[in-house]
């Protein structure tokens, strides 16, 4: 029995699947932040995983790509959260479902 | 990798982070949400470290577990009135159907795509390569100052930007000047 790239893809795959459910159905914006995360980190396990596994011409520049989506991510965590603060404050919830200002 | 302790080490690690991710769907209290997102990200490290990615591991501990989560526990206390509940909307089914489609596809790809494995051809390099491992730290600094060095410094001035953004965000107009403030 051994662990190959298949296994790590799975996995990431998985933990997408989750987080793709999170943040299309939860009704509290920060559990759709929380899923958003979740499917940050399946990426981050894929991009690490063909870095291990697969013949590339620069095999380390896999490390690189995932460590800019963590900044990425954390600004977007930073912000995303401010925002949500502003939220409850203008509006006194933090429902999407109830955020409807914006629709057509 | 068929070394036992590897596999082991796999098989726990992605039992734990699957698992704690579902929890993180599942638990109706948002702060126990948390705790088990921390515990994912903490999986994920994990599964980093079996790959040899240890810098990205450890960076994966220190931001995801430790700055993100702290992030997501203020947003959650700062919003006290609007509950700890952690339910759906109505999108709960077709979420759920779409993300069972979503994953069957990648794992589809993923077991029937013919991925270019270390080994195969030998005609490019794989990492760690062959002769040995000393960490990652070094060669990811030497292509973060070297080949990506415009797209680190366009990470500086983001993260600059989202902290002013945040900032002005929170204290918007129409609270300054309040007392609390």
């Amino acid at each position: 029995m051994s662990v190959d790239l298949e296994h790590y893809l799975m996995v990431g795959a998985i933990l997408f699947a989750i987080g793709l459910f999170m943040a299309l159905s939860k009704r509290n914006f920060v559990g759709v932040l929380m899923g958003i995360e979740l499917m940050f980190n399946a990426a981050n396990l894929t991009l690490i995983s063909f870095s291990r596994f697969v013949e590339s011409v620069n095999p380390i520049d896999g490390h690189v790509f995932v460590l800019f989506v963590v900044t990425v991510a954390a600004a977007e965590a930073a912000v995303a959260l401010a925002i949500a603060v502003l939220l409850y404050r203008v509006r006194g919830t933090v429902n999407v479902d109830e955020i409807n200002l914006l629709r057509w | 990798m068929e070394d036992t302790g590897t596999v082991v080490a796999f098989w726990t690690l992605a039992i734990m982070t699957i698992g704690s991710a579902l929890m993180v769907a599942i638990v109706r209290n948002l702060i126990h949400a948390v705790v088990f997102l921390v515990l994912s990200f903490m999986g994920v490290a994990g599964l980093y470290i079996t790959l040899s990615a240890d810098f990205v591991g450890v960076a994966q501990i220190l931001i995801y577990s430790g700055a993100i989560s702290i992030l997501v526990i203020f947003a959650i206390v700062l919003t006290p009135q609007a509950g700890r509940d952690n339910a759906e909307t109505s999108m709960r089914l077709p979420a759920a159907i779409l993300a069972v489609l979503v994953a069957t596809m990648l794992g589809y790809a993923a077991v029937e795509t013919a991925w270019i494995k270390c080994g195969e051809t030998a005609r490019l390099p794989c990492f760690p390569d062959a002769e040995g491992f000393d960490g990652t730290a070094q060669a990811i600094g030497n292509a973060l100052l070297d080949k990506y060095i415009l797209p680190f410094e366009i990470a500086a001035a983001l993260m600059l930007v989202a902290m002013l953004g945040a900032i002005i965000i929170v204290r918007a107009e129409g609270t300054e000047g309040t007392a609390e403030e």
